[in-house]
């Protein structure tokens, strides 16, 4: 026991983090659009909308609209999605309709907290959609962080898509 | 015939001339006419204006209301309570022969767990999987049902700091790959691969508490004191090390164990991990010729695109006196497995085996190849085939295939 205790003392002041809350959601959009940022808007999802966002998602969307942040050709997206029994709170900035920045922002799960860092989220960076909704780059998993890896994966595709549903699109009329 | 047609031509000229000159000697409307028109349209697009704003205030408030009870209930798939649940199961169909001619044919209800878990607070919370085999259990001799009802997790973990967390109850020995990720969906082979069996003998449940860290550079590391293994020395189970999990029923606590890990997922699609796991005295039993014992374990992963290499080996060190007569002072195993996925639901495997344990029909070399076809991504089909060759006794080679369907939740 006295062992137990030795290493539960030099483990005590380690810098790393595995679960809780990384960023506030509004920290992430204030430094998104550098303490500036636009009025929030709101994307309904509804109809064909709906019926996409739940094909990305893998069951239908937890909210009836979600909120966003958009300017010129970038618009950022707080979004949520369980990994096995949590919310994974991920924030996502689209611009010109790739991905410019994914942050895992709040992280709950006892397992897959790897995917909150750089090395794994970097993989995202300049990544898009392909026309049936699937990421057009492949993004190489994290063993044990399964579910957790999922989940960003979907979340990534689910920004692009509602990305493409805004005023802020590269090609939007 | 002609005559009717041309009389109804003229009779409706006439009749739409005359309406027209009618129409046209109507006098026009005043300017005053016009402007109670235009006021009257004014006040009706005002009301409707208005109208739209309180409906669209109303949406939004429904939204809102809508958006809090979702919130309220996120907690996780058990409703709006802190508590949530899972699970997974598979089912198996084995068709063996062995090398004595004997078949083995056998569908089995291999497993089925449920998960439980609750939040007591952001810091604090329990986990637990309560795990049924082959179908349940029915007490006395000759039953039909000769499966087991098992407790796997059952602890609470504390967020000691941002940085630092303990557990301590009923969880699993951190060791190798399967023994704290096996959901179905997760690993190729209908069967879980026989070094992690009867080496490793996952699924290790251990019974302490143990401390854990992770660090920004992918690096994470597990200590845990636990209560150890009780292996038997006599009989035809004597030093077989699947044998010596006590399963925390009233277990023996004479000498517990200790397992550490540190383990590198640093790399997208890299997992290098290692492990090692010691007891003073592996029988718990003073002068019985099995004494200390340490399990080293170590394991590489690597997914690059759809492929996926894996290798691991497992080693027990056991000294004394018996236990060395019997040739069981070292058993190892390793395997290594390369995978390919074909399409995004479907990926093909192959896998070699060499187990080194005590029994005679521990000591084989396996090739196993089949396929995993992923209907939705928490469901998946199992195809392979079995080769086996005994090392000392060819009567127990054994070869054939299995199916199995898993899922998770």
């Amino acid at each position: 026991m006295r062992l137990f205790t030795l290493v539960l003392i030099c483990l005590l002041p380690l810098e790393a983090l595995s679960r809780g809350v990384y960023q506030q959601p509004t920290d992430f959009i204030n430094e998104v659009f550098q303490n500036n940022a636009p009025a929030a808007k709101r994307l309904w999802i509804t109809g064909e909308r709906k019926k996409i966002s739940s094909d990305i998602l893998g069951h239908p969307p937890l909210s009836l609209r979600l909120r966003f942040w958009g300017q010129g050709s970038r618009t950022a997206w707080i979004l949520e999605e369980i990994g096995k029994e949590k919310p994974i709170t991920v924030g996502i900035v689209i611009n010109k309709n790739r991905v410019e920045r994914i942050k895992v922002l709040i992280f709950l799960e006892s397992r897959g907290w790897e995917v909150r860092h750089d090395f794994f989220t970097d993989q995202f960076k300049h990544i898009g959609l392909q026309t049936d909704t699937e990421l057009d780059k492949h993004i190489d998993g994290i063993s044990g962080a399964t579910l957790s890896v999922r989940a960003l994966k979907k979340l990534s595709r689910l920004a692009l898509y509602l990305h493409s549903q805004t005023d802020f699109a590269h090609d939007a009329p | 015939m002609k005559h009717p047609n041309f009389l109804t031509k003229t009779a409706l000229i006439a009749g739409l001339t005359s309406a027209s000159l009618a129409q046209a000697a109507a006098p026009a409307p005043t300017l005053e006419e016009l402007w109670t028109v235009i006021q009257a349209q004014q006040k009706q697009i005002e009301q409707l204006r208005k109208k739209t704003a309180r409906t669209d205030e109303k949406v939004e408030a429904t939204g809102e209301i809508l958006e809090q009870q979702v919130a309220s209930n996120k907690a996780g798939h058990g409703g709006s309570s802190k508590s949530t649940f899972g699970g997974y199961g598979e089912l198996h169909y084995n068709n063996l022969e062995q090398g004595d001619g004997e078949d083995f044919k056998e569908i089995d209800l291999h497993r089925f767990v449920l998960f439980f878990g609750h939040e007591f607070s952001d810091k604090m919370r329990f986990v637990s999987e309560l795990e049924v085999e082959h179908g349940g259990v029915q007490p006395g001799e000759g039953k039909t049902l000769g499966g087991e009802v098992e407790i796997e997790q059952a602890y609470i973990e504390l967020d000691i700091n941002d940085e630092v967390s303990a557990k301590a109850g009923v969880f699993l020995a951190p060791v190798g790959i399967l023994n704290e990720t096996h959901e179905p969906p997760t690993f190729y082979g209908v069967e879980r691969n026989p070094v992690e069996n009867i080496i490793i003998p996952s699924t290790w449940a251990v019974a302490g508490a143990s401390v854990s860290t992770n660090f920004d550079n992918g690096i994470s590391a597990e200590f845990a004191i636990h209560d150890g293994l009780k292996i038997p020395t006599t009989g035809s189970s004597a030093f077989r090390i699947r044998s010596g999990r006590q399963k925390i029923s009233n277990s023996d606590a004479t000498d517990p164990a200790m397992t550490a890990r540190v383990k590198y997922t640093g790399v997208p699609g890299l997992e290098l991990a290692g492990s090692v796991n010691y007891q003073s005295d592996i029988s718990q039993a003073s002068s019985d010729g099995a004494d200390s014992a340490v399990l080293l374990t170590t394991h590489a992963i690597w997914t690059r695109g759809p492929f996926t290499a894996k290798a691991l080996y497992a080693n027990w060190d056991i000294d004394g006196d018996a236990v060395k007569a019997a040739d069981g002072d070292k058993q190892d195993g390793y395997y290594v497995e390369g995978s390919y996925k074909l399409t995004k639901d479907f990926g093909i495997f192959a896998r070699y085996n060499d187990v080194d344990g005590i029994r005679v029909q521990d000591e084989f070399e396996q090739i196993d190849v089949g396929f995993n076809w992923w209907p939705h991504e928490d469901v998946v089909v199992k195809v392979d085939y079995v080769d086996r060759e005994n090392n000392n006794d060819s009567d127990r080679d054994l070869d054939g295939f299995n199916v199995g369907i898993g899922y998770q939740f």
